[in-house]
């Protein structure tokens, strides 16, 4: 059966119709070792095409070749979640014609259900598929995991090209995506290097400071009313974040509580505290490691989901909004408990939204986990260089240096208070932070939006500004 | 206080620096690598330059390779680097 199968990368994008000014998109499942996206947007830059722009779920580390393509005017538009600082710093200092869009996790599928967003072509990295487009993430020598972020782009997309190394007989199972909204499938020698898929942070934390805040942070969540069975559960992917884990299964043993789920982006850390039987299910939009992949293979209660499912505030329900708790890093805080994600002390743009957003907003009990300062620059400021996640979203902040909560959430204050947690006003933790570091020379601007950040609900919640050279 | 040599003292490594103190013909001069230089670069120098001045040091050229440290910090890095630098040398 020949069924969609074309040979060549050149050959579908010709098959497709690729014109000047399209959208082409990717999703960022194989993380730091994706080969699919630079492979695709080589082949259209030697094709001649430009003022294109690149909707992708992620921007990473693998992903700095669009960085020349978008002085080159290649791409003239980027609309992502996230933008590693080695696409940020170009886009910061102004070379990006368009401003770039950024969307959370669980707002891009709602932006392309709506059509506020549109793909003409969506590029799927698949680690496995069939002749006709059925797809998966857990077969073949690149298997990433769940297909979260790309279920949206094969709905969506006029034309759904799936890109494999993997090409397995007809029909593949278990099936991610299947066949009904694929165009083309192409095979290539190699989606992705999977050293590069599991770069995610896998071990816990030595760092005694991390560890103290970590620690902190399980005592919030203990004292705060949430602690109880059948509780939901996710952290971020940063060191400290992940570090609660440790301290969480240990409270789990003292009192008895047992979990109902946990949300992620998932690793071998999570994948432990299911087999342990401290929660029930596992709930994996994508994995960090190939235990996680191992384990979405292998054990029914670990369960893919898409990235609508994971985080769509906007439709009539996800796993998000029913959280109990996430612990989340931040770059920066305000007093306002606005958190910043996007950009450094420098003014550019490193980071995004990712999932944050929604997760903070879905969240019951929303902690943020940082240091009160990182290499001199202040984590905890009057006001933070990009509002990614609003402070209404935020429950409490944890430092080595004190614990503070924001006053909106009623009741949450006395009740850490009254356990002896170590509670502060957030202007005090802003005042320790400043009196070590002094006072900084701001960042200057342009007055060129380079970049808008939208919320988990599609509104803007802040515009970046290009640099002052 | 008398430079006679080269001398350094700290690390390279995250929320520190390394100063190195080499003698100087006249003045104190500072000069400051950093990653958060645009927003400290003024204070950093200047937390080099009063622990120098404080210990009576007219002549001197001071280097930080800074990754984020406080003042405390450069000042005691600046302080052992001129100590060290003030001895004489061994035989």
């Amino acid at each position: 059966m020949k069924g969609k199968l074309v040979a060549s990368i050149e050959e579908v994008i010709r098959l497709c119709g690729l014109k000047d000014g399209m959208t082409v998109s990717f999703h960022h499942h194989l993380r730091d070792g994706d080969q699919v996206l630079p492979m695709v947007m080589a082949k259209i830059q030697e094709m001649g095409f430009h003022d294109i722009t690149v909707s992708a779920s992620s921007i990473h580390g693998s992903h700095g070749c669009l960085a020349d393509m978008i002085r080159e005017k290649v791409v003239t538009g980027i609309d992502t979640n996230f933008i590693h600082k080695c696409v940020g710093q170009t886009i910061s200092d102004g070379y990006l014609e368009k401003p770039a869009i950024f969307r959370t996790h669980g707002n891009r599928p709602h932006a392309l259900a709506t059509g506020e967003a549109h793909i003409d072509i969506a590029f799927i990295a698949a680690s496995a598929a069939d002749c006709q487009g059925n797809m998966n993430g857990v077969d073949g020598p690149s298997a990433f995991g769940p297909m979260g972020y790309a279920f949206a782009d094969a709905q969506y997309a006029d034309k759904v090209v799936v890109i494999t190394d993997y090409l397995a007989d007809y029909p593949l199972t278990p099936i991610s995506i299947d066949e009904r909204y694929v165009d083309y499938v192409v095979k290539v020698d190699s989606i992705g290097d999977t050293s590069g898929i599991a770069s995610g942070i896998t071990t816990i934390s030595k760092d005694p400071l991390g560890l103290k805040i970590a620690k902190t942070a399980v005592e919030v969540f203990q004292n705060s009313g949430y602690f109880e069975d059948g509780f939901i559960f996710q952290t971020g992917g940063g060191r400290t974040s992940l570090a609660t884990t440790k301290f969480l299964k240990e409270a789990m043993d003292r009192q008895g509580v047992h979990g109902a789920c946990i949300l992620g982006g998932i690793n071998g850390l999570f994948v432990d505290l299911l087999e342990g039987g401290y929660f029930d299910k596992i709930v994996d939009t994508q994995c960090f490691d190939l235990r996680a992949v191992e384990s979405l293979k292998k054990d029914v209660r670990h369960q893919e989901i898409s990235c609508g499912h994971y985080a769509d505030m906007c439709a009539k329900s996800c796993v998000a909004a029913h959280l109990t708790t996430v612990m989340l890093g931040a770059t920066e805080i305000d007093t306002d408990f606005n958190v910043n994600i996007h950009t450094d002390s420098n003014g550019i743009i490193m980071g995004g939204s990712g999932g944050h957003t929604d997760i903070a907003h879905g969240a019951k009990l929303t902690v943020i986990v940082t240091p009160l300062l990182r290499q001199r620059r202040a984590a905890v400021l009057d006001k933070v260089g990009t509002k990614s996640t609003l402070g209404d979203s935020v429950d409490v902040l944890v430092t080595q240096r004190g614990i503070a909560v924001n006053p909106r959430h009623e009741g949450l204050r006395e009740r850490l208070e009254a356990a002896g947690m170590p509670v502060k006003d957030i202007h005090e933790l802003r005042a320790m932070a400043r009196e070590l570091t002094g006072e900084p020379k701001p960042v200057e601007f342009t007055d060129r939006v380079v970049a808008e950040v939208h919320g988990y609900d599609g509104r803007i919640n802040d515009y970046i500004y290009q640099l002052k050279r | 206080m008398i430079i006679k040599h080269t001398a350094s003292a700290g690390t390279v490594t995250k929320n520190d620096c390394q100063v190195t103190v080499a003698p100087g013909t006249e003045g104190i001069e500072v000069e400051l690598q950093s990653i958060v230089k645009h927003q400290f670069g003024d204070q950093m120098i200047q937390a080099a330059r009063s622990m120098a001045e404080e210990m009576g040091v007219t002549a001197a050229k001071i280097k930080i390779e800074d990754k984020g440290s406080l003042d405390y910090v450069i000042r005691a890095r600046t302080e052992t680097a001129l100590l060290r630098a003030a001895k004489e040398a061994e035989a």
